[in-house]
């Protein structure tokens, strides 16, 4: 088989592979709130750095904000 | 004193100011929710935004209804033995500490499981375990930090529907397949001439090549382009010529041509050019598709009444039931700020009902025993019996929504621009191609059905069909960036053609909590301000309520004496102090009063002092407003309300403007129908359910909204407040976009020419094809895009 084929059949299928998983994010929902995981993905990494800090620490924090 | 804000809501601090923790707080409501955060650690909810807070509402007994599990079990969208999953929409999600404290409800409460947020839409998903924490309990839970669930009747008997993500997958595959074609149909572009193509490599994979593009066309036909044949067809059927119908015969020429092309080795065929074409114009239909999920243009009166009432057993006793289920009859209890779901009659000696959103009357209407009471509106009196006439489906207000103009889609009678331009388009293009096929037959009768197919190749209107979709989309994103938030396109069109402005007055001119208070008579000593201001902190009449918060803190005192005779007036003593606060006739006043004006007279020690009269606070540039629109248009008042604003809104409004009070929710309705009957297009801007059906019945159906997450009725669109008096250069806005979409057909039609010189000429190769077209197709979104932006920018 030339290998043209080959190739083709490779660059198709990973095309096709793309587009199945386009497919599948789409039906799970994942486009369905575009906003908010932007927003939250923000919250885990200050939540983090609320554990290590104690508790007067924050309170000092507050009245400057 | 300095203006100090509270610390959780962010509302100015008043009078009744709270400290706590070093902190100010407005109201014992917001302290509360600032010590339930600090308490469970959720502090950082203030860091992430400053006064992110609201303040909680008055929910006792509020929720009583939700331990009753028929309706429970409606509401809940899920639940196995141990836990169960809720949808509930919030309109108070406002910032990003709103998303974070929501996302941490397990802190406050274990027996939350999982809590997730949709900003966009304001809804938070919940799950927890029903064993420990009960729908009530989380309901009241939310609404103790100030995210009150907005519940109502239109969350019965929701079902649970699968978004339409149909337009997406079908650009998908579009896309897909497009990229794909490109790629196989590259090699194709460089001209081969027949003597050089027995050694050149792409001879030997010709076939192979062109089949492969040909499996990629059929889903991108089939599948993606589906809406356009199907269109195209109904048209058809319909005898109508909508721009479908050349886009299908283009599809289809292009399809046909291609596979006859690649069977009998005549050429490459144009599967480029087709999947292409049929990419372009998805995405030209997902870009219209602008949604505002956090607003809905679709309620009626569903979504503004509550689920449950309480219904007072007749052995005693009281029980949450469904307003579905009230039958006549029963006896309900209506607590204080309720809603009466049902027309009925009052048993309860006297009550105040706020009507004003069912029928537009501003002030709240006196009720006593016996008296008919219809449903919508909202009792504002304390907690009062009922007994029911009518089930909800057959009351007053709800009778409204069986009226044809809420079952007729008017969408469907209007024809877009593209629509009419398209019909003109398809006869010239089909008397172009049987010309140019009729001459081909007569000179050399082989190229005839290449000639044919070519210019109906060429002449699909790609450009044309997507000039309005991007330019109207683009509009409708500038409108909402501006708080002007319209259903789809189709309004904007609506809207340009508008050549009368109908306009309600209680909450649209008017603001619908503000009312303006002016003193007129003597000027009232400390003494007798102190005691008219501790007589009317006793009692419960709207009038007094209202004067009460408007008028300056005094000191508590205490009154000797204190009467309240119903329909007339307060009477009390301090002292040696007397005063007198009602009706002219009450106080001693022997005038007639002037019809329709809300006046409280005064008089102390029985001397007449003076009078306080309440007007309703019309909104700023209403005037402006209205003088601007005259120019270009018919504008007219109608409004539920009596005559007492007339000659006010007289001087207000440019001359002659028509003023009709006392309409009717019906009457409005008809109002604008025969508006139309005479040939007007009809532009309804209102807020109320009273507004509901000429809103509907109209052209351009326009709700005015203080808030927008709050109920609007049905509607086109929704325009903030706060824009009022920028309609008239919406409007404009409107127009222009129009002419936009003008100047690109005629850019347009300056490409299909050229385009159809090749194809006539039979000299259509799929290269130009290919070039022509995604060419003219970004030509115009581009000139669209940047003179929409332009009109948007001219836009306040």
């Amino acid at each position: 088989m030339s290998v043209i084929y080959v190739l083709l059949t490779i660059s198709v299928t990973v095309a096709l592979f793309f587009f199945i998983a386009f497919i599948v994010s789409v039906r799970s929902g994942q486009y369905d709130d575009s906003y908010t995981p932007s927003v939250r993905m923000l919250f885990e990494d200050e939540l983090v750095k609320k554990g290590d800090t104690s508790k007067e620490k924050r309170t000092k924090i507050n009245p400057t904000k | 004193m300095d203006k100090v804000s509270c610390y959780h809501c962010g509302d100015p601090c008043g009078n009744t100011k709270v400290v706590f923790d070093n902190k100010t707080f407005c109201c014992n409501g917001c302290k509360t929710v600032y010590e339930i955060f600090s308490d469970h650690d959720l502090s950082y909810y203030y860091d992430l935004q400053q006064a992110a807070g609201t303040s909680p509402a008055e929910i006792e007994g509020k929720y009583d209804f939700l331990d009753t599990p028929a309706i429970a079990e409606k509401l809940i969208e899920f639940q196995d033995g141990r836990m169960a999953i809720i949808n509930l929409y919030i309109p108070n999600i406002h910032c990003s500490s709103c998303i974070w404290v929501l996302e941490n409800l397990n802190k406050l409460n274990p027996q939350v499981l999982n809590s997730q947020v949709n900003f966009p839409k304001k809804t938070i998903r919940i799950t927890y375990n029903r064993d420990s924490l009960s729908l009530k309990e989380l309901v009241i839970l939310l609404s103790r930090i100030g995210y009150e669930p907005y519940l109502s009747l239109e969350d019965l008997g929701k079902t649970t529907k699968s978004k339409d993500r149909s337009l997406i997958y079908k650009l998908g595959v579009a896309g897909f397949a497009f990229g794909n074609v490109m790629f196989l149909s590259f090699p194709e572009y460089f001209d081969i001439k027949e003597a050089q193509a027995a050694d050149f490599w792409l001879t030997e994979y010709k076939t192979f090549f062109r089949w492969l593009m040909f499996a990629f066309a059929l889903p991108v036909v089939f599948y993606a382009g589906q809406d356009y044949l199907k269109s195209a067809y109904k048209g058809l059927r319909a005898r109508m010529l909508n721009i479908d119908v050349p886009i299908a015969l283009g599809i289809i020429a292009l399809f046909t041509r291609s596979t006859v092309d690649i069977l009998f080795d005549y050429g490459p065929g144009f599967f480029d050019s087709l999947t292409g074409l049929i990419f372009f114009l998805l995405l030209g239909k997902f870009f219209q598709q602008k949604t505002y999920a956090f607003l809905s243009f679709e309620r009626d009166y569903k979504s503004y009444f509550p689920i449950a009432v309480t219904r007072l057993l007749p052995e005693g006793g009281e029980e949450s039931v469904q307003v579905y289920q009230i039958e006549k009859g029963d006896r309900l209890l209506i607590r204080n700020q309720e809603l009466i779901p049902v027309d009925g009659i009052l048993i309860s000696p006297k009550t105040h009902i706020d009507y004003s959103f069912v029928t537009g009357e501003s002030a709240p209407v006196p009720k006593k025993s016996g008296d008919k009471i219809y449903a919508g509106g909202k009792q504002i009196s304390g907690a009062v019996e009922m007994d029911v006439l009518k089930p909800v489906s057959q009351s007053y207000l709800t009778q409204l929504w069986s009226n044809a103009a809420f079952h007729n889609q008017h969408s469907s009678e209007f024809r877009t621009l593209t629509d009419r331009i398209g019909k003109r388009f398809t006869l010239a293009v089909l008397s172009i191609a049987t010309t140019a096929t009729i001459f081909w037959l007569l000179t050399e009768p082989s190229m005839a059905l290449n000639v044919f197919t070519a210019v109906l190749i060429i002449a699909c209107p790609c450009a044309l069909a997507l000039a309005a979709p991007f330019t109207l989309g683009n509009l409708l994103r500038i409108f909402g960036n501006r708080k002007f938030y319209l259903k789809d396109t189709d309004a904007i069109e609506q809207l340009a053609k508008v050549d009368t402005a109908i306009f309600d007055k209680t909450g649209t001119l008017t603001k619908s909590n503000k009312e303006q208070v002016t003193y007129e008579g003597i000027v009232l000593n400390e003494d007798e301000k102190s005691l008219l201001v501790n007589t009317l902190r006793a009692s419960n009449h709207p009038l007094s309520r209202s004067l009460y918060n408007l008028l300056a803190d005094h000191d508590i005192i205490t009154l000797d004496e204190y009467e309240e005779i119903q329909g007339k007036g307060l009477s009390a003593r301090a002292d040696d102090q007397q005063i007198k606060i009602g009706s002219a006739a009450f106080v001693g006043k022997n005038e007639d009063e002037e019809t329709g004006k809300t006046v409280v007279h005064i008089s102390a020690n029985e001397t007449y002092k003076g009078c306080f009269v309440f007007r309703n606070e019309y909104r700023e540039g209403m005037s402006e407003l209205f003088h601007k629109l005259s120019e270009q248009m018919d504008v007219a008042v109608l409004s539920g309300d009596n005559e007492g604003e007339k000659t006010r809104l007289q001087n207000l409004l440019p001359k002659l403007t028509p003023l009709f009070f006392n309409q009717k929710p019906e009457e409005k309705l008809e109002f604008v129908k025969s508006l139309q009957e005479q040939g007007k297009k009809v532009m309804m801007v209102g807020d109320g359910l009273n507004d509901a059906g000429a809103l509907a019945q109209s052209e351009v159906g326009i709700a005015i909204s203080e808030n927008v997450n709050v109920f609007s009725p049905a509607c086109d669109g929704i325009l903030d407040a706060g824009k009022f008096g920028e309609l008239d250069s919406y409007i404009t806005a409107s127009q222009k976009a129009m002419g936009i979409i003008k100047w690109s057909f005629v850019f347009s039609f300056i490409y299909n020419v050229a385009g159809l010189y090749f194809a006539v000429s039979g000299q259509l190769e799929p290269v130009i094809a290919a070039i022509l077209m995604p060419l003219s197709s970004i030509s115009v979104v581009g000139f669209t895009t940047i003179a929409t932006n332009y009109v948007g920018r001219r836009l306040k």
